[in-house]
Order: structure tokens, then C-alpha cells, then sequence
């Protein structure tokens, strides 16, 4: 993986020597909380509900085990021995005093890791296909530039007060992994007709207030151009984008209000102008970073152990059919850990999980760990007969749960048992159906299922590209869940459809097995997934599942 | 006639540790909720939100809806609720230190 120069190296210090100046002058009150924040915001720390909470970057999802066990270390010294990773691949803190940070930034700059621009309305960690670099369906890793994009976008002078917040997600396979459709700018490798990688160019998706699925501006870009096209699309932004009405700032919004046409033509028209300024420079430093990425010396072993395993051992066996995926070598396997034990918090890790995770990648993953947005963690390439005992070491971890892909396989965000915006928890909600489902021991049979929660309509948790999506409100002084249907984050995303009213806090989970008893009584067979099954039937069958009185009195 | 005011606290959280703090009748912050001056005038309460935000350690301040309990003040809406307990899934925050709450 890329390691910090020199340069990155000081650039990072000198900023964390910068921040704990200011930090220093909040405490002495020389700053106001008015003077303050702005800075802190730039550091990525946050006021919360019961405390601050530190958001660390983790670029493109991808960490090496020696920052894993600085993130262990840190858990530990400043906080209550936890991490939560994060919808966009970062892990937050959520208990660091002020006067604690500037040390974490510092711990953090010793093993090249910052908090930079993981918030306020900047270019925001670039969020990656996390099984970029080992994915047997992929074109190229798609890492290289991502990290060109980190670069080029770190403390960039005209990109540091943009209308809104702006997020770019890049994939290099034609399985999209990395919701690139839900992005400001999503990039999804491709090959034009004389076979070369390049981009599509995907403009205006988000989720939010407004959630739209985003327009493809460029079919194909060639990769030389990228840097100069992403920057003519933020230029652009940065000129239309609207200032006045913070729901009305992001680019989706941008698009809507002019128009792809005439957006794609005013990128375009920017770009003839960036282009020839960019002699060639970014791509002698792209060059230079992709050396970094290159596949680590993955070797050639007898693989008899696997199936010796998969035929002897139920457990090995129900977790390697959900938590493996293909590799492009075929001896290998990219191993997803759940981050997602029933009834235990999504993308939590205790300092001990973060610990055994970087000795397993060290063990059996070529020194390499992935984060990803599902807030799950992945070994990116571990070869097949290293997978039994990969498993038993996970064994009483509480990382062992088989259940990738699953309705227990949930995203939430914090929700407002931390986060300030919250309007409802969505943290007990995901516990609760987990634990429920566990109990039915269904999951096996209801099969591939995504359920995404959002504690407040920013939609953190994606719940818009759930298969079931739930949002809380609060209504009227009291928690309220509302349940959109056959919403889709892949290549063929699909904004869900709400399904009607809300629920209350407690109705909830009686609500989704009642979606989850249609689903099972519709389905053609075992192999239609929930999904297929919503395509082929709509909402209707399942809203009548969901609202039974209402479906009463309508036939009445 | 205008509407009755309902009751309130002024809450904040501390500069320095971020934890959820309450203004008090004699102008210190305390952790818990039950010991916030309950503010039963529109006009006070915003004197007191004037005080609370001039406070140099509190971050934040802002009147809650609040009522009179046996202990003291109590919280009305939920959110404030969790504010005077931490979060439900770990039990950490006021909850974890104030065992006689």
C-alpha cells in the first residue's frame, strides 16, 4: 500500500502542530466556540450528543495492521476501548476529550493516518471498492487513484469552502461495490472499444433530503484526463453550487437546478481550459503511486485443506459460503469479517477485535486490511488453505459470525444514541432485528438481503439503497421508523420506495418480519432473492403485509 | 393570550471533556439534570440563555423543555432524555458514572 513521503509526512505533522495551537487557545479562551469550530471541523472533530468524536480517515478503506493496532492503542489511552467504522469507510471516536486530541493526531501522524477533511465542506475521504486490488471481476485497482484524488484534493486552496460537503467514490470492477451511483462524483472503471480503462463519470447522485440517483456526464474518460475532469466538475460546482439554503447545496441539487445538458456542457467547456495545463506532472506521480499498489507475492500452495474443511466442518463451511468471495487468483479468497455479531453494534470493534485483526492480516493476509462501507473488514487476500484456521482463530472473537450479505448484515449510523443530529435511534433498531432473526434462524433461508438505517434524513446509514430502508424521525415528541422497499446501492441503483407510514420505535421488528414472512410466501423459489422478488411483485403484496388492517379494509 | 411557557433548563456541553453539563440556579454546571434551575419565565429563560452562552466552559447552550419531578427538574423529550443517560447501546457516558441516578 501507499506509505507516506516525506512531503505527506510533513504536511501532516505541521498540520496536527497547527490544530493543537488552536486547540491550545480554545482551552485558554482565547477562542470562541464561533472562532473555534470552523478549525476543528477541519480536523474532523465533532460535538456530539454526550461528548466530541474524533472522525479518522481511513482513505480508500484501506489500513495496514501496524495503524490498526495505533487505532487499538488509541481506543485504549483516550477512549472506551472501541472504534466504529463508518459508512464512508472512516472510524470515529465518540469519546475523546478536547484536550486529549491534539496527542491522538499526533499517535495518528507516527503510522501516516489524519483526520484531514473528514468533515466540514470540503473534497471528503475518497471511498473505494473495498475488494479494490484483489477482485477477480476487476478491470484495474481502481487505489491508485483514489490516492491521487487524496493528494491532489488535501488542503486544495479552491476546494476548501465549497457550497456543501462533496464525496467521490471510485470503482475499478463492473460490480459496483462502492455506491457510486449515490456520489457526487461516482467513478466506475471501464473499457471503450479498443479495450483501454477508463472512466464513467458519474455526476449528482446522493442520498439526504433529496436522494437522487446520480447522471452519467461522460461515458468514457480516458484515465489521463481524470484529474483535470474532476477538477472541472468541482470548479464548476464551486461556481453554481447554492449558498443561500444548505439543503440546496449539493451538487445533485446543482444538477437538477441546470440541467445535465447544460452541466455536462459547462464541465466540458472548463475542461477544455484545465486540460492543457496539466502537462503531465499528475500522471508521473499517478505512475509513481500505482508501484505502491501492486499485488502483493501471492503464492502457490496445495489448497486440500479448504475442501478437507468445507466437507468436515458445518461452522467453516456456513461461514466460507458467506463471508469468501472471489479472487483473482484462484487459489485465493477475499475474506469479509463481520463487524455484525447478533446484537452487537454495526461497525463497532473493541481494541482486542482491532488487535487480532492486524495479527490475522499479518498471519494469513499479505500485511493487508480493508474497511468498508457495509462496516464490515476485509483480508483482501488470504489464500484458501489458510482459511480453517483463519476461521478458528476468528472462533470466540465475536468476529466469527457468518453472515456477510445477510439481513443481519446491517448498516446503521450512530443514530442518536451519539450522533447530534439524530432525530432517532438507529443503533438498538439494528440490534434488535439481528438478534430477532438470529433467533427464527432464518437468515440462511431469506438469503441476500440489505437493510440500511438512518437515524435522521441525512441518511448516513444509505437507508434509501436498502433493500429495506428505515429512517427515524421524530414525530410529534416520539421515535417513528419509516420503511422504504426495494431500494438498490449496485450498478442498477434504485432510490427505495417509501412503503406508508411510520412505526413506532417498538413496532418495528414485528413490521419487518412481516415484510420478510411475504417475501419468503411470494418468492418463486429459494433463488429469488427479496430483491428480484420486489422487482417482480412491487410494493404492492409487501404493503399489504406491512399495513394487514388497512389490506382488511380494502378488501372489506 | 399568548401561550403558557413551558418550563425549561439551559444545557450546554463542557469545552473541555464534551459531556453534557446543566445550568444551575447558582450559576455553576452541573452533570445532572436534576440539579438545573428549572425556569418557569420566558423572560428569564432568556437572561439565562444569555448567561449560559456567555459561560466560557459550556458549549452549545440552549433551553430544553423540561418539568418538575420529585428529584428535581426532569427531561420531556426524548432526546433530552438520552442526554441525561448516554447512549442504549453500551452502557457509558452519565449512565456509567452516576450509578445513584
Amino acid at each position: 500500500m501507499y506509505n507516506y513521503t516525506d512531503f505527506d509526512d510533513s504536511f501532516v505533522r505541521a498540520r496536527t502542530a497547527q490544530f493543537a495551537a488552536q486547540v491550545d487557545r480554545r482551552l485558554s479562551g482565547a477562542l470562541t466556540e464561533d472562532e473555534f469550530k470552523p478549525f476543528r471541523l477541519m480536523n474532523g472533530v465533532y460535538l456530539q450528543l454526550h461528548a466530541y468524536m474524533l472522525r479518522v480517515a481511513i482513505p480508500y478503506g484501506t489500513i495496514n495492521p501496524h495503524q490498526m493496532r495505533t487505532l487499538a492503542q488509541i481506543a485504549d489511552t483516550y477512549d472506551k476501548g472501541y472504534g466504529h467504522f463508518t459508512t464512508r469507510q472512516n472510524i470515529q471516536f465518540n469519546w475523546p476529550k478536547l484536550t486529549d486530541i491534539p496527542a491522538i493526531l499526533s499517535d495518528l501522524a507516527d503510522v501516516g493516518m489524519h483526520a484531514i477533511q473528514t468533515s466540514g465542506n470540503t473534497i471528503r475521504n475518497v471511498t473505494a471498492d473495498h475488494f479494490a486490488g484483489a477482485a477477480a471481476d476487476e478491470i484495474e485497482d481502481p487505489r491508485p487513484i483514489a490516492e491521487l484524488l487524496r493528494q491532489w484534493s488535501t488542503d486544495h486552496p479552491e476546494f476548501q469552502f465549497l457550497p456543501r460537503k462533496f464525496k467521490i467514490a471510485i470503482t475499478g470492477s463492473c460490480t459496483d461495490r462502492a455506491v457510486t451511483r449515490a456520489h457526487d462524483i461516482g467513478l466506475r472503471m471501464v473499457r471503450n472499444a479498443a479495450g483501454e480503462p477508463g472512466f464513467e463519470v458519474i455526476v449528482g447522485g446522493g442520498l439526504g433530503r433529496t436522494p437522487f440517483v446520480g447522471a452519467t456526464v461522460r461515458k468514457f474518460l480516458p484515465k489521463a484526463d481524470l484529474l483535470p475532469y474532476v477538477e472541472a466538475v468541482l470548479s464548476v460546482y464551486n461556481m453554481l453550487g447554492r449558498r443561500d439554503n444548505k439543503y440546496k447545496a449539493r451538487i445533485k441539487i446543482t444538477l437538477h437546478e441546470t440541467g445535465k445538458e447544460e452541466l455536462s456542457r459547462l464541465i466540458e467547456a472548463r475542461f477544455a481550459e484545465l486540460r492543457p495545463l496539466f502537462g503531465g506532472n499528475d500522471q508521473v506521480l499517478l505512475a509513481q503511486i500505482t508501484a505502491a499498489f501492486s499485488t502483493p507475492d501471492l503464492r502457490k500452495a496445495d489448497t486440500s485443506a479448504f475442501t478437507a474443511f468445507y466437507k468436515a466442518d458445518p461452522l467453516f463451511r456456513s461461514w466460507a459460503d458467506t463471508n469468501i468471495a472471489a479472487h483473482k487468483n484462484p487459489d485465493y479468497r477475499i475474506v469479509t469479517i463481520s463487524l455484525k455479531k447478533h446484537g452487537a453494534t454495526p461497525g463497532d470493534a473493541t481494541s482486542a477485535q482491532m488487535r487480532l485483526i492486524a495479527d490475522l492480516a499479518e498471519r494469513f493476509g499479505h500485511n493487508e486490511i480493508r474497511i468498508s462501507h457495509e462496516q464490515n473488514v476485509i483480508l483482501p487476500h488470504v489464500h484458501l488453505s489458510d482459511l480453517p484456521n483463519l476461521h478458528a482463530a476468528l472462533r470466540g472473537s465475536g468476529l466469527e459470525t457468518a453472515n456477510v450479505g445477510l439481513i443481519s448484515d446491517i448498516i446503521a449510523c450512530p443514530g442518536m444514541d451519539y450522533c447530534a443530529l439524530a432525530t432517532a435511534r438507529s443503533i438498538p433498531v439494528a440490534q434488535d432485528i439481528a438478534t430477532r432473526f438470529d433467533e427464527l434462524k432464518l437468515e440462511h433461508d431469506i438469503g441476500p438481503l440489505k437493510i440500511k438505517i438512518s437515524g435522521c434524513i441525512n441518511a448516513c446509514g444509505h437507508h434509501h439503497v436498502g433493500h429495506i430502508g428505515i429512517l427515524g424521525l421524530d414525530r410529534a415528541g416520539v421515535e417513528n421508523y419509516q420503511i422504504t422497499l426495494g431500494g438498490d446501492g449496485s450498478e442498477t441503483a434504485v432510490i427505495g420506495e417509501r412503503a406508508g407510514p411510520g412505526f413506532a420505535y417498538g413496532e418495528i421488528v414485528p413490521a419487518i418480519e412481516r415484510i420478510i414472512a411475504a417475501y419468503l410466501e411470494k418468492r418463486t423459489d429459494p433463488a429469488e432473492t427479496f430483491l428480484q422478488a420486489y422487482r417482480r411483485l412491487g410494493l404492492g403484496p409487501f404493503k399489504a403485509a406491512l399495513y394487514p388492517d388497512e389490506a382488511k379494509r380494502d378488501a372489506a | 393570550m399568548s401561550r403558557a411557557f413551558s418550563p425549561k433548563v439551559v444545557t450546554a456541553n463542557d469545552m473541555r471533556s464534551g459531556d453534557v453539563i446543566y445550568l444551575t440556579a447558582d450559576d455553576q454546571w452541573s452533570p445532572l439534570h436534576a440539579q438545573a434551575e428549572l425556569i418557569e419565565n420566558e423572560a428569564h429563560a432568556q437572561l439565562r440563555l444569555l448567561d449560559g452562552q456567555r459561560a466560557k466552559n459550556a458549549v452549545g447552550a440552549y433551553l430544553a423543555d423540561a418539568r418538575r419531578g420529585t428529584n428535581g427538574p426532569e427531561p420531556v423529550h426524548f432526546r433530552e432524555a438520552f442526554r441525561t443517560r448516554g447512549p442504549s447501546n453500551y452502557p457509558h457516558g452519565k449512565q456509567a458514572e452516576q450509578t445513584h441516578v
